[in-house]
């Protein structure tokens, strides 16, 4: 035991003296709730957009007022003719032109219907359908509020309650993400990583002969991991909570005891992929395409996984961070007890035993 | 010259001497483009609904029935107890619970308003907004017929209307794919550019092997030039393969100049390897440089638009973002790609990014030292 700890010490002096990559585990998580909390935004916010007023009358002048104050979108400039409008989009200028036709309050007194052409840069698709639909709304408040005084018939009216993130902040869907973001990178790519790196430096055959037995070499490499990785993820959840106001409606203690299974899935994997591997190269690149690409894209961290196609689906369903989303989502946002996700925590279970079972099977004593 | 020549040969046959570095190489691009393009979909195809109905009306059925219709929603519970809504809500399997009181029926015939509740599992906000959008779509269309049974519609009273129609240009599909895509290229040689160049360096650091050149009569220059160039090339490949990978596969559009397209990488790739090989005369193990390169790629690739439109971010951030290269980038491959726009179009952005190569360059080579 005295060995053991003596080693877990020396690891520890490992990672605290290489000060840049501590920094950067502490304050990557805080970057990144800073850039979901702040910067990734799906709001529609001054997008740029050229006029084309061919009937320059009152009440397409005053949709135009509308549009702009709407705070969606910024009027770059009027164009004169249609052939303008190929130029400034081609060039990125504006995103979308709006078109009114030739005697439009005219139309809409007589006929009582006139008509608004858009055309949307739709090279960002997701902006193009938000544009559109803003218009649309614009002008459907612009429409209701010129009939406000005809007879109104008996209305269905929907009353909406946002459940569970009622100012439908982006955060709150991220930060379970982030948090299992970083137990992926400390606990998988640095295990992997410092394994590996004992075998390419012909350390690993220092630690072999010494007097530690292989699991205690191996427990002592990842102790520290996973006490670092535990402090991260308290940090995040403290700054998400005290920036972001993110609540932790659950349970902590089931949280942290979630959390706690979760590393030793992503421990057990790091260990397993050094086993397989000899030089830090492939190690990263390994976890870095099979786990942090599907950990961000496949977990339903920012892409929900009900939208994709079902043999995606099929592949989401066997990596790790999605059970872990779903289990952290559960308990800090719905407040939900065990008998909602112990499915998951199962399956979580059971991925660990594999990765554990392969790694020992696969752990050679001997050098090449 | 030979010198880089033979410098050049060396690095090829330590990277392809590995063996796993050429699956690597070539599966990377596949898989990204396959996976990521079918992952990365805000689109909501079907709205799971739960439906508590304490009316059990011809009117509720009525509404329900145009929820379906609509096709955004589609029911997968029914009950008249608020219990079993709530439970679907918190087994996750339902997105929203809609819960029509005793009297829904009652209230229209009576001539009055009819509220119905609808409970929205936000916990995805953007989601949680579209939810709310489409349940007023399918009300408005309630509504009007409603008010068409009434005929209270007549000449005189008719209400005004503006007609709205919209085209989409350059992807008039609104294809999401089209657009991921040439991001995802980006990405790529992101990547291979950082991690390899920068890798490299820190590796031969770590092993002890930079002595050796050190020592050697090959020049600083030399030997730079010596592990960019050959990154440099792997990235472009990269990029070629990834293209013909999205043309195979996904069909892109490919609408202007591919030359421009492999010209502004080559520039693009040049910022990059510069800041590898900043981050290599930083740091001393490949665990330091890794991280310290990802941190900086998450960051430039969150924040360049390629998720999420960049023009949305706040001023600050649009305002950072002019020092980001991958913006530049993903700005300049998508234009040239799907909008066909040529020289004189991007030429900003490519003047943005020359003047970062030259800096990240510069910035790179005076602080690498060839002693130790």
């Amino acid at each position: 035991m005295k060995k053991f700890l003596g080693f877990v010490r020396k690891e520890f002096h490992h990672i605290f003296r290489d000060r840049r990559t501590l920094l950067i585990l502490f304050g990557m998580p805080v970057v990144q709730l800073l850039l979901f909390g702040y910067v990734i935004v799906n709001d529609l916010r001054n997008a740029r957009i050229a006029v084309l007023d061919l009937a320059s009358d009152q009440v397409s002048r005053e949709i135009t007022g509308k549009i702009i104050s709407s705070g969606f979108f910024r009027l770059v400039t009027y164009l004169e003719s249609e052939r303008d409008i190929h130029e400034v989009l081609k060039q990125g200028q504006v995103r979308e032109v709006i078109i009114f036709e030739k005697d439009f309050a005219r139309k809409l007194q007589s006929d009582g219907r006139a008509a608004v052409q858009v055309i949307a840069d739709a090279s960002e698709p997701n902006t193009a359908r938000m544009m559109v639909n803003y218009t649309q709304g614009i002008l459907m408040s612009y429409t209701l509020e010129r009939n406000r005084n005809l007879p109104q018939a008996a209305a269905i009216i929907p009353e909406v309650r946002m459940e569970y993130n009622p100012e439908l902040k982006g955060v709150y869907m991220f930060v379970p993400g982030i948090i299992a973001m970083l137990l992926t990178l400390i606990c998988t790519l640095l295990t992997s990583i410092a394994i590996t790196r004992e075998k390419e430096l012909g350390t690993m055959e220092v630690l072999l002969v010494s007097p530690l037995r292989p699991v205690q070499i191996i427990l002592g490499k990842v102790t520290p991991y996973l006490l670092l990785s535990l402090l991260n993820a308290m940090v995040i959840l403290l700054m998400a909570n005290l920036v972001f106001g993110v609540p932790v409606v659950g349970s902590v203690v089931l949280l942290l005891a979630m959390t706690m299974l979760y590393i030793l899935t992503a421990l057990s994997l790091g260990i397993l992929i050094s086993s397989l591997t000899g030089s830090q190269q492939v190690a990263m690149m390994i976890s870095m395409v099979g786990l942090l690409l599907p950990t961000i894209l496949l977990s339903g961290f920012i892409y929900p996984i009900e939208n994709m196609p079902l043999w995606l689906q099929a592949i989401c369903h066997v990596m790790p961070p999605k059970y872990f989303i779903t289990i952290m989502k559960d308990i800090m946002l719905m407040g939900n007890g065990l008998m909602y996700f112990w499915k998951e925590a199962v399956v979580l279970l059971f991925m660990t035993a594999v990765f554990i079972i392969l790694s020992v099977k696969k752990f050679k004593i001997r050098l090449s | 010259m030979r010198t880089i020549g033979f410098l050049i040969q060396k690095e090829f046959l330590q990277i392809f001497r590995n063996r796993s570095m050429l699956p690597i190489i070539f599966a990377v691009p596949v898989v990204q483009l396959i996976i990521i393009v079918h992952a990365a979909t805000f689109e909501m195809k079907s709205i799971r609904l739960f439906v508590v109905d304490h009316d059990r009306s011809v009117l509720t059925r009525e509404v329900c029935d145009k929820f379906r219709g609509s096709g955004f929603f589609r029911i997968t519970g029914y009950s008249d107890l608020d219990r079993d809504g709530e439970q679907g809500m918190k087994q996750r399997e339902a997105d929203a619970i809609v819960v029509f009181p005793a009297d829904f029926e009652k209230q229209v015939s009576m001539g009055r308003d009819a509220r119905f509740q609808l409970i929205v599992n936000a916990i995805n906000g953007s989601a949680g907004g579209l939810i709310h959008a489409y349940t007023q779509s399918v009300v408005q269309d309630m509504n009007h017929n409603l008010r068409k049974e009434s005929g209270l519609i007549s000449m005189e009273t008719r209400p005004q209307q503006i007609d709205l129609t919209y085209t989409f240009w350059y992807n008039p599909e609104l294809n999401y794919q089209t657009f991921m895509v040439p991001g995802i290229l980006v990405i790529l040689v992101t990547v291979i550019s950082l991690l390899l160049s920068g890798m490299n360096i820190v590796k031969e650091k770590e092993i002890g092997t930079i002595e050796q050149v050190n020592v050697s009569p090959i020049r600083k220059y030399q030997f730079i030039a010596g592990k960019l160039i050959p990154t440099l090339l792997i990235a472009l490949f990269e990029l070629a393969f990834g293209l013909g990978v999205g043309k195979l596969l996904f069909d892109i559009p490919l609408e202007g100049n591919l030359l421009l397209v492999f010209f502004a990488a080559a520039v693009y790739s040049c910022v990059i390897l510069g800041l590898g090989l900043l981050v290599s005369t930083m740091t001393g193990t490949q665990q330091q440089a890794m991280f310290v390169s990802f941190f900086f790629m998450i960051v430039f690739i969150l924040m360049s638009g390629l998720f999420t439109a960049a023009e949305n971010m706040p001023d600050w951030a649009q305002w950072l973002n002019h020092l980001n290269p991958v913006a530049y980038f993903i700005r300049i491959i998508r234009m040239v790609l799907l909008k066909g726009s040529g020289f004189t179009d991007i030429r900003p952005d490519l003047f943005a990014l020359a003047l970062l190569a030259v800096l990240s360059i510069t910035l790179a080579v005076r602080r690498y030292r060839k002693t130790v």
